[in-house]
């Protein structure tokens, strides 16, 4: 690999290109920039002179690795545009994902995505849904199961939706439907009476969704509630007495910096009294 | 150039996709006047002209728009707003420093980190890096400098005072060697702040 051969040459040692595999797991800043599996190998010790030679050299394999949240495309090379951890998830063909965990608070709609929205406005035969982007996003009233000219569903400005996005992207409104590919609700359409709405981050509602979570099991085991998690930091909680919901709302906020030992300290405390 | 330098409680920072009046190839600095402000005489104007704070917000949104990503964003304006604490010296390079941890704090994509560093040169040539209220207001010229992560290279500069050609260099390669040093406290603190999780 050249490097460039100047006075500042000892500065740049921090921002060589490294392996992505070796990164896997560890903290990543933005303007870093990391190799793919199959360019290490052309670039490792003596590369450009000595690569062995290959009889079928054309039929070398190409994976396809998919640039996750947090990463762009720089040529051939990946560059980190957000700061987090480094992820990567091998599925059965191609190279797999890699991903950036980051750590924030400011939600930005992504296609397929399940989102809590309050709806803000109701123009004509679309309602305006405030998901926490920068646009309100659109929903129409025929994206509601069951619904059609004459059955309007019953919808009014302050409500909150649980839909998904069927478009997302930086460059058009994002559109939102409470019914999936069949045509059925699937848990998804406006949000019952009582209960409260509350903002956390976006890393703590991965968390709690991730399959093995023991928070929620615990916090199952403490109260009966309902409960509804957007993946856009807001989350839903519901118990039989309004003290209760608070207490939940409380602990899932405090999930975020507490430790399993002291989140299972307070669970005990919790459940005695 | 010469510019006075204020230290007022609070300093805003916009990164509009708005573009200013003034084009590209102009040098000068912002103007502000009002018109017919005293009611006795038959007219009066105020002009006033480089204002400090203006320009620092400035030099500041110019760095944050080189290194965010905002073809990602269209159609949106982020906001950055700096509020000054205590002044100890080295103000701007601060304040960059801030507006880039809050940029990465934030989420928002970006290219590369960057960092300011000031250098002040006293009156018989020696270089000070990150000098105090003190030593800036005695130096014979006080410049700071905004650096990339990516390279060490030059994002912007501010400069007050008189110096030379060779002195610039000796300052800027001062700065890129101290920009090393912030980098490595901006990486560990990032990496105390995820090992928390």
């Amino acid at each position: 690999m050249a490097e460039p051969v100047s006075v500042a040459a000892e500065y740049l040692a921090g921002s060589r290109a490294r392996a992505a595999r070796t990164v896997l797991g560890q903290v990543v800043l933005p303007g870093e920039e990391l190799l793919l599996p199959e360019q290490e190998d052309a670039e490792g010790p003596g590369g450009a002179g000595e690569r062995p030679l290959s009889l079928n050299a054309g039929a070398r394999s190409r994976v396809r690795v998919v640039c996750g949240p947090g990463l762009r495309r720089c040529g051939d090379r990946l560059l980190v545009t957000k700061c987090g951890r480094l992820r990567h998830k091998e599925p059965g063909s191609g190279g797999g994902v890699y991903w950036v965990d980051s750590q924030q608070k400011r939600y930005v709609p992504v296609k397929g995505d399940h989102v809590i929205g309050i709806v803000t406005a109701k123009s004509g035969d679309i309602f305006k849904v405030d998901v926490g982007g920068s646009e309100p996003a659109s929903l129409s009233y025929l994206s509601f199961e069951g619904a059609t000219k004459r059955n309007r569903p019953n919808v009014q400005v302050g409500d909150l939706i649980y839909g998904q996005f069927v478009v997302a992207n930086k460059d058009m409104e994002p559109e939102m439907v409470c019914i999936d590919s069949c045509g059925r609700a699937n848990g998804m359409g406006v949000i019952g009476q009582d209960g409260l709405l509350f903002k956390v981050t976006l890393g703590l509602i991965r968390k709690l969704l991730a399959p093995d979570c023991e928070i929620i099991q615990e916090v199952g085991k403490l109260y009966p509630l309902e409960i509804v998690f957007g993946m856009n930091g807001r989350i839903w909680v519901k118990a039989k007495t309004i003290q209760q919901t608070l207490i939940l709302a409380n602990i899932l906020e405090a999930c975020e910096h507490m430790t399993s030992d002291q989140r299972k300290q307070i669970f005990s405390r919790l459940a005695e009294s | 150039m010469e510019e006075e330098m204020h230290t007022d409680a609070k300093i805003r920072a916009e990164i509009g996709t708005g573009c200013s009046p003034r084009g590209p190839g102009c040098s000068l600095r912002h103007f502000a006047c009002e018109q017919n402000l005293l009611s006795r005489p038959d007219g009066s104007a105020s002009f006033l002209q480089g204002v400090a704070e203006k320009s620092r917000e400035r030099l500041i949104r110019n760095t944050c728009e080189a290194v965010v990503l905002g073809t990602l964003h269209p159609r949106t304006s982020i906001t950055v707003v700096l509020q000054v604490v205590s002044n100890a010296g080295s103000l701007l390079a601060c304040c960059l420093n801030a507006a880039c941890m809050a940029l990465v704090d934030a989420g928002v994509p970006m290219r590369a980190l960057f960092c300011g560093v000031t250098c002040a040169l006293d009156s018989d040539g020696t270089l000070v890096l990150d000098p105090t209220s003190k030593q800036e207001k005695e130096a014979r010229a006080v410049l700071t400098f905004a650096l990339d992560s990516v390279e060490r290279k030059l994002l912007m500069s501010s400069t007050k005072g008189l110096y030379s050609d060779s002195e610039l260099q000796q300052c800027l390669a001062a700065a890129q060697a101290a920009s090393q040093h912030v980098f490595r406290f901006y990486r560990e603190s990032l990496q105390r702040r995820y090992s928390k999780s």
